[in-house]
């Protein structure tokens, strides 16, 4: 049964009853082109607490809604690749800086998602602020891991440079509503990808959320657009996407997952599928050099 | 029309500047037992006291550095340490105002460099290496460098904070914690830096500001409670601290003086090189290691590049740094005005062609106007020994390769210049030219992740990028850049 | 080098293809940088109250719509002899050739105010005390021509435009190159084209506009200038207008390096326009900035330097007013026409 507290927390009809306040409660739609529509479809799901508790309707996304946050991805990869990598850099600190504004309302969102006890809540904020901290930091410094100059056998001066692929479609993990997803979704766009990212079904209340940080860091619109809504209904929409050029599937349950990675091979998409596990460890560079091409530049050195 | 711009005078208001500075060390102001004053080039008015350390402050310093570091920092994790530096390089740009007016005042140098240059890369190079601070295993040195401890590190007046910040970044990156002491007539924004360290809530110690002369370098150098050793200033005094350290096991890294060849070959983008002639000399005054002093123009054009130089040199405005339209501001001391006027003296002795900008010389204050030196061949004075002013030797060359052999025909290998439209003729004189940064169709530029640093009597060690981090860490034997 | 026989540069296309290939490049980074710095200058005071007025003197105020009317410009006539509050006229109008008649009518004769009073023929004499500006007497009238802004028609279509506006009393013609010959090599060509307008023009001043922003490179854009001034053009000029990016810095930049060489090396002066995207005063005063620090003094005169804008005008007007109260001025204190 609901605890005395989740029950205050869930319903405010016990808060309004001592305060005689009524709380003005939080619309949660969908992030796509730096704007906040609902889905096209006018459809919505009911998002419960873990003990089953009602917590809010979510915009339930459809394929079109998907479509349409592709075009914006498309539409904002000129600008964000373009941009220097100490320009994303800095966006990406600046993102950091806005969640940890906002750790007390992040804290209560991922307690309620997850029902795990306030403290592990804060712990988990404080994770994802860092991991937002970590990634921000390699913007100006993958160049120089993942590229530098090749000793050809000739007069020529070569050198391979790393660049983002393009959009990149990402399934955040099921059971890490806030952690999770910062760390599938950084280094999509470090590197100066764009993304489009399917939150989890079942706790999607911290990526909209998230969204709205986004919206208020600098992020360009379009950058990171965000779906809420079933995962097996339009994850296979973005697998089988002509104009995406990525994909993380490893939020998708296993089945899912294969059926994407087939679906992901028509226009050879690059798939990352890479198991969960520890949230909290240090991520290592396969995540963010999966979505990197290399390109390599010959120049002859001669009078 | 004539066309006047009136005077444009960045306000000074903006600047809180107290009377009097103790040092920094382990985390407060401190007074020492004597002090000395800073003056503005520009007006020889005196803008502060500031407090010489003698070896008892110095002593004090590095022991607050050496407890500092065993206590706090070396044990504090990476993440953690990135995100102080974060926060100074925020603060840097949020104060960035405030910084570029004191070091116009301090330094002599126009606001338009202070505002634009110096305080962004500043900012920008606290920023860049607050990243490294926890991805040190994939800098290329092992999967876990430890640091050296603590680092001494004296700097030059020529970018004050500019050269603080190459100092302290890459150092508190790695886990070091530092005494750093600022050159005699440029300590303003050092002290500065220290406020906004208390404001970043840094642990106490982790940096000191130590005011001083030579004198107070000397000790800090010498001084046996230190790990490694980083300075920037002369070749000759580079040479006395390499001397010094070289039997007591400290790491050392130097960046020393320099003689560039800015080289501009017949197929230049003229209008553009004309720029980066200018601005490779000009450009703070000429106050630069890396300064571009010696042009080497191809014979066939170089009546033509010198006759659009000095037209674009009329265009060159001199006076009050802190107008927001000087091009050219104050020598930074008496002391370098004289040298300057030296070793110009020498050139016309020697028998080169000497030529200024036509430009107002204020009364008060320590001025040299922008000056080429034509006809100048290798054996001059002028063309051998670093000016560190707004002087330009001229020489001529007739090949590539004579233009590579007289370019490096030099004791120094800090930098040089390539002018040219033709890519496969920029990468061959890139890969043959004795220096640590080349500039190609540019000159001057600087970036945090960009490697500095020179060959031979310019010093060892890199500043920026990955390779700059090895400066700061236990890297043993066998680490590979 | 000097141009010791030009006759032999427009010999053929191959030669002068080679004269175009062979002026030195532009690095577009080292470009943007110069201006960039430039922009940086801050003019204040009584250099700004100056800059302003000089501005105002050297505007070609600007109507280029379908939408045009005999109304719509005889209200923008009005303006440009009297802007108001002072301030001095302007260099010249510039209009359709079907229009030139009008602008003619208003400028040359004098004109009546809704007060009733008739204003004096010769324009300077009811102008007010704004300053006067270097170009001696009226408002001068440019007419677009040769099938502006895209310049695509047969030779003699092209020509017979330029003639209709001559005759209209067009004192001033602006015309467009053929981008396509340019930019498939055909030099003498174009070269040939504006010599042709250049003769039809009779006493009035030919401007050659380049189209810039079609042009794709700097380098691109020193050659078209060289090319355009070799053929005997009176002033360069970056736009139509009508295609993005217009006017900018960095392509202004290049072409007052064209006109201050070309003088050395051909001995004459040619006058530079930018036109379309100068909205503000600050945009005008960095332009102002560029021609002073490139090609000099000699060029900050209407007669060697004009710029082509519309709602310019009014932003100049707005900050002029600031520097004489002291208060931020508004748009319900600007006439619109």
């Amino acid at each position: 049964m609901f605890s005395a507290v989740a029950m205050s927390e869930v319903s405010d009809v016990s808060v309004a009853a001592e305060s005689g306040r009524i709380a003005v409660r939080k619309t949660y739609k969908l992030y796509i082109g730096g704007a906040f529509p609902r889905s096209e479809s006018g459809r919505s799901y009911p998002v419960t607490d873990s003990s089953g508790g009602f917590l809010a309707n979510a915009a339930l996304a459809s394929r079109k809604d998907a479509r349409d946050a592709v075009v914006a991805a498309r539409k904002a990869f000129g600008g964000w690749s373009s941009a220097t990598p100490y320009n994303r850099g800095q966006v990406l600190y600046r993102v950091a800086e806005v969640l940890e504004g906002r750790r007390d309302q992040f804290a209560r969102e991922v307690r309620l998602a997850a029902g795990m006890p306030m403290d592990d809540a804060f712990a988990e904020v404080d994770a994802a602020v860092d991991r937002w901290v970590w990634y921000a930091g390699w913007a100006d410094k993958i160049a120089q891991v993942r590229g530098g100059a090749n000793p050809v056998a000739g007069p020529y001066f070569n050198f391979s440079v790393p660049e983002p692929t393009g959009v990149v479609a990402v399934l955040a993990p099921q059971d890490s509503s806030l952690l999770g997803l910062v760390s599938v979704l950084a280094p999509v766009i470090v590197s100066g990808n764009t993304a489009v990212v399917v939150a989890s079904e079942k706790s999607p209340l911290p990526a909209v959320t998230l969204s709205e940080v986004l919206a208020t860091s600098d992020v360009p619109g379009g950058v990171v657009n965000v779906l809420t809504g079933r995962v097996a209904e339009i994850a296979p929409w973005l697998a089988s996407h002509m104009d995406v050029n990525a994909i993380d599937v490893s939020g998708a349950p296993g089945a899912l997952a294969d059926d994407m990675a087939v679906a992901a091979a028509e226009n050879l998409k690059r798939v990352i599928r890479l198991p969960g596990g520890d949230w909290t460890a240090e991520p290592g560079l396969e995540r963010m050099f999966g979505y990197l091409e290399t390109k390599t530049v010959w120049h002859p050195m001669g009078m | 029309m004539r066309f006047e711009y009136a005077p444009a005078p960045e306000s000074r208001s903006v600047v809180t500047l107290r009377d009097s500075y103790g040092l920094f060390i382990g985390g407060s102001f401190v007074p020492g037992s004597s002090v000395f004053k800073t003056i503005s080039p520009a007006t020889e008015e005196v803008l502060a006291e500031v407090t010489h350390g003698g070896p008892e402050d110095v002593d004090r310093a590095v022991a607050a550095a050496r407890q500092a570091y065993e206590r706090i920092w070396s044990a504090m994790p990476g993440r953690e340490r990135g995100k102080y530096l974060f926060r100074i390089a925020r603060l840097i740009a949020e104060r960035a105002r405030e910084l570029a007016v004191l070091e116009t005042m301090d330094n002599g140098k126009p606001i338009r460099e202070s505002r634009d240059v110096d305080i962004p890369l500043a900012a920008a190079h606290f920023f860049y290496h607050a990243g490294w601070a926890d991805k040190l295993g994939y800098a290329g040195f092992g999967p876990s460098p430890r640091p050296l401890g603590v680092a001494g590190q004296v700097i030059p007046w020529n970018f004050p904070l500019l050269m603080l910040a190459w100092k302290i970044a890459p150092a508190l990156a790695c886990g070091n914690t530092v005494v750093l002491k600022p050159a005699e007539t440029t300590p303003l924004t050092a002290l500065m830096f220290a406020e906004i360290c208390q404001q970043a809530d840094l642990p106490p110690g982790v940096v000191n500001i130590v005011t001083g002369d030579g004198a107070t370098g000397h000790a800090l150098v010498a001084h046996p409670g230190i790990d490694k050793v980083a300075f920037t200033g002369s070749t000759a005094v580079g040479k006395e601290i390499a001397r010094l350290c070289a039997t007591d096991g400290k790491r050392v890294t130097l960046e020393l003086g320099g003689k560039a060849a800015n080289i501009v070959f017949d197929d230049a983008p003229v209008d553009q090189a004309v720029e980066g002639i200018v601005n490779g000399i000009f450009f703070n005054q000429g106050h630069v290691c890396c300064a571009g002093s010696r042009l080497l123009v191809q014979e066939s054009v170089a009546g033509d590049v010198l006759a659009a130089l000095k037209r674009r040199m009329a265009t060159l405005r001199l006076g009050d740094p802190l107008d927001k339209n000087t091009d050219v501001g104050a020598i930074n001391s008496r002391a370098q005005l004289e040298k300057i006027h030296l070793l110009a003296q020498a050139g016309e002795s020697e028998g080169a062609s000497r030529w200024s900008a036509p430009c107002q010389l204020p009364d008060r204050g320590f001025w040299f106007p922008p000056t080429v030196f034509t006809e100048v061949s290798q054996a001059h004075r002028v063309a051998r020994e670093e000016i560190f002013g707004p002087v330009l030797s001229v020489l001529t060359f007739r090949t590539p390769a004579e233009a590579v052999q007289k370019a490096n025909n030099t004791p120094y290998g800090l930098s040089a210049g390539v002018w040219t439209e033709k890519g496969s003729l920029i990468l061959w004189m890139a890969s043959r030219l004795r220096a640590g940064v080349v500039w190609a169709n540019t000159f001057n530029r600087f970036d945090p992740s960009s490697p500095f640093g020179g060959y031979k009597e310019s010093g060892f060690g890199r500043e920026g990028g990955r390779h700059g981090l090895e400066a700061y860490l236990d890297v043993l034997g066998g680490g590979d850049v | 080098m000097v141009l010791g026989d030009p006759g032999g540069i427009v010999a053929s296309d191959t030669s002068l293809r080679r004269f175009l290939h062979g002026l030195p490049g532009v690095d577009e980074v080292g470009a943007r940088a110069r201006a960039d710095t430039l922009a940086t200058r801050s003019v204040k005071a009584d250099a700004k109250r100056q800059a302003l007025d000089l501005a105002i003197s050297m505007i070609d105020l600007t109507t280029l719509e379908g939408q045009d009317t005999p109304g719509k410009v005889r209200a923008m006539c009005a303006k440009a002899r009297r802007p108001g509050s002072g301030a001095p006229p302007v260099a010249a109008v510039c209009v359709y050739p079907d229009l030139v008649p009008v602008a003619r009518a208003v400028l040359s004769s004098g004109a009546v105010l809704s007060s009733g009073a008739v204003l004096s023929g010769a324009d300077g004499e009811g102008a007010g005390n704004g300053q006067r500006s270097g170009v001696a007497g009226r408002v001068r009238v440019a007419s677009v021509a040769t099938a502006f802004p895209s310049g695509r028609a047969a030779r003699e279509v092209k020509l017979a435009d330029v003639r209709s506006a001559v005759a209209a009393g067009a004192d001033e013609v602006d015309m467009v190159i053929d981008r396509g010959a340019f930019l498939s090599g055909r030099y003498l060509e174009v070269h040939e084209e504006i010599l042709a307008v250049k003769s039809c023009c009779g006493d009035a001043h030919l401007k050659v506009i380049l189209e810039t922003g079609e042009l794709g490179t700097l380098d691109n854009v020193r050659r078209a200038s060289w090319l355009a001034m070799l053929a005997g053009a009176d002033f360069i000029k970056t736009s139509t207008g009508k295609v993005a990016p217009a006017a900018t810095l960095p392509v202004t930049l290049v072409m007052l390096e064209a006109v201050r060489d070309f003088l050395v090396l051909g001995g004459r002066r040619v006058g530079v326009k930018p036109a379309g995207g100068i909205r503000t005063a600050k945009d005008a005063i960095r332009y102002l900035v560029l021609v002073y620090e490139t090609a000099g003094e000699s060029w900050l005169d209407p007669r060697y330097f004009r710029i082509g804008a519309s709602s310019l005008l009014n932003d100049l007007l707005m900050q002029r007013e600031k520097m004489e109260t002291g208060r931020y001025s508004g748009p319900d204190y600007m006439t619109v026409d």
